[in-house]
């Protein structure tokens, strides 16, 4: 299935603050920037694969969209995984499209924490864990921070290093929620939030839909779709248990999921010209960075220090600035900036951009799936 | 947390009970052996359901990691920021999400651990105390 099939168009809505939308209005406005930019009509679309909203959950939420878009798909459902849901999406599209089960896919996903509802960023997962202060993802993350700070001795500026990448290249991406870059200064003088984790290694909260068309080249080419960019694999790892019961903190079934959807894509780390790490925290993007095979474990700081995470060095990271600066969304900006990159038009671009890998991630680090596209 | 403080069931009743009388109690399986902690009603090892005894803790155990939070993303929790979160794994293998009764500072990962019930809401946490 290596490149066999292509994501043919990119939508998204503005990021930030919407207030008064529904998710269901978004993901309209974001299918239908993605549909003007592949070029195709809504009525070719007969798969409608949605992530579900994390802050106000309905049922059948798949169909609500659908109906919406005004399309009668063979394919719609909404999944729960988590970020790492969209990447999910992308390969079930494929493989869906593959059986001969659908033709030409929409991947969407909007919600609206910002102005809506975000309690769920905030409560506790039961009323045993609410009695300890235990809430939070902040939390859950902030654990796995600490224990790669006790493995490997990460310094304050290692996770600085991270935040400092994205906040540079938000900087002078135009669609970026908060564009102000970040020095380590100003990292080390923020205020603890969960405690090893400052401000800055927490991502942005936003309101804000995103969507891609997915079909086949074959069916690119017959559509005369002007930009479509394969895939050329994909690959998904479940570490499933919560963070109190994971018998290594610093560790997650990433190593998995890079190394299933290298081996689909037939090159490894050394051939990759971006990467668009999700870094829901910073440690997210760092453990990615090791756990890919790009750094050592507690070598990211002094990898990224050289300079080489920014766009001009030889691995840049969230070439627009990521979950810590671009938009909060759950991943699907860093699909669309891997689109962007492979198409030669993104705001920092990449010279000959011709491998990016993603990464999505969702849960307290429980669910991953990798995507990668080329030419 | 709300005034009813924490849920208590059929199944975790034995745990809470157990706690209010000074002790930390985890469930083991009567088939495999298997040990854990939350709380469930099928073994996580070998399956079998409603088939395990509730095992008094010796109480040592260590910090796999911990975190302060200097916000209080719980109302209820405003008084006692900055305040630390501990997992702590106990010397027969369950772990569990805690407080320390100590003062941060003094915390790091490995550091061995006491339990040290505490009556809070409507129930006896199991909090801990650095070993003596």
């Amino acid at each position: 299935m290596r490149g066999k099939y292509v994501i043919a168009g990119i939508g998204h809505t503005a990021y930030g603050k919407l207030p008064g939308r529904t998710t269901v209005s978004m993901n309209v406005e974001a299918t239908r920037n993605a549909l003007r930019d592949a070029g195709i009509e809504k009525a070719l679309v007969d798969a409608v694969l949605v992530k579900a909203p994390t802050s106000a959950r309905e049922m059948v939420y798949g169909q609500l969209v659908s109906e919406a878009l005004g399309v009668v798909p063979k394919w719609s459902f909404a999944v729960d995984q988590g970020g790492a849901a969209n990447v999910s999406l992308i390969s079930i599209a494929c493989m869906g499209i593959e059986a001969g089960q659908c033709d030409v896919a929409v991947v969407c996903y909007a919600d609206n924490p910002r102005t809506g509802n975000r309690a769920f960023m905030g409560r506790a997962r039961t009323s045993e864990a609410g009695a300890f202060g235990w809430a939070a993802a902040a939390g859950g993350y902030g654990m796995i921070h600490q224990a790669h700070i006790a493995e490997y001795g990460t310094r304050p500026e290692d996770f600085a290093a991270i935040a400092m990448a994205c906040r540079k290249h938000g900087a002078t991406n135009p669609d970026a929620q908060l564009k102000a870059p970040l020095t380590l200064e100003a990292y080390l003088a923020a205020p603890f939030v969960v405690e090893p984790m400052r401000r800055d290694d927490i991502c942005l909260v936003s309101d804000g839909a995103a969507a891609l068309i997915i079909m086949s080249e074959k069916r690119a080419r017959e559509l005369k779709v002007p930009a479509p960019v394969p895939i050329l694999g994909f690959g998904q790892g479940q570490t499933t248990t919560e963070v109190t019961q994971r018998p290594k903190l610093t560790e997650s079934m990433a190593k998995v999921s890079a190394k299933t959807a290298f081996d689909m894509a037939g090159i490894g780390p050394k051939d990759v010209d971006a990467v668009q790490f999700y870094d829901c925290f910073t440690v997210v993007a760092m453990m990615a960075l090791e756990e890919y095979g790009f750094c050592k474990p507690g070598q990211v700081g002094a990898f990224a220090r050289e300079g080489r995470l920014e766009v001009g060095g030889d691995l840049p990271l969230n070439t627009s600035g990521g979950l810590l600066s671009e938009t909060g969304m759950p991943g699907l900006q860093l699909v669309m900036e891997g689109v962007r990159q492979v198409r030669g038009t993104a705001a920092n671009q990449v010279k000959n951009a011709g491998k990016v890998v993603v990464s999505n991630q969702g849960g307290q680090m429980q669910t991953h799936a990798t995507l990668i596209l080329g030419a | 947390m709300d005034e009813s403080g924490i849920e208590i069931t059929e199944l975790t009743k034995p745990y809470w009970d157990s706690l209010a009388g000074g002790k930390l109690s985890f469930q083991t399986c009567r088939a495999c052996a298997h040990k854990w902690l939350p709380a469930r009603d099928t073994c996580p090892n070998c399956l079998a359901l409603d088939d395990y005894d509730w095992t008094p803790a010796s109480g040592r155990g260590h910090v796999v990691s911990w975190v302060v939070y200097h916000t209080a993303f719980d109302p209820a929790f405003k008084a006692r920021v900055p305040y630390n979160v501990a997992i702590v794994e106990l010397a027969e293998g369950p772990r569990l999400i805690t407080n320390l009764a100590t003062p941060n500072e003094t915390i790091k990962v490995g550091l061995a651990v006491d339990l040290a019930p505490e009556p809070r809401f409507n129930v006896t946490l199991p909090c801990f105390k650095p070993a003596s």
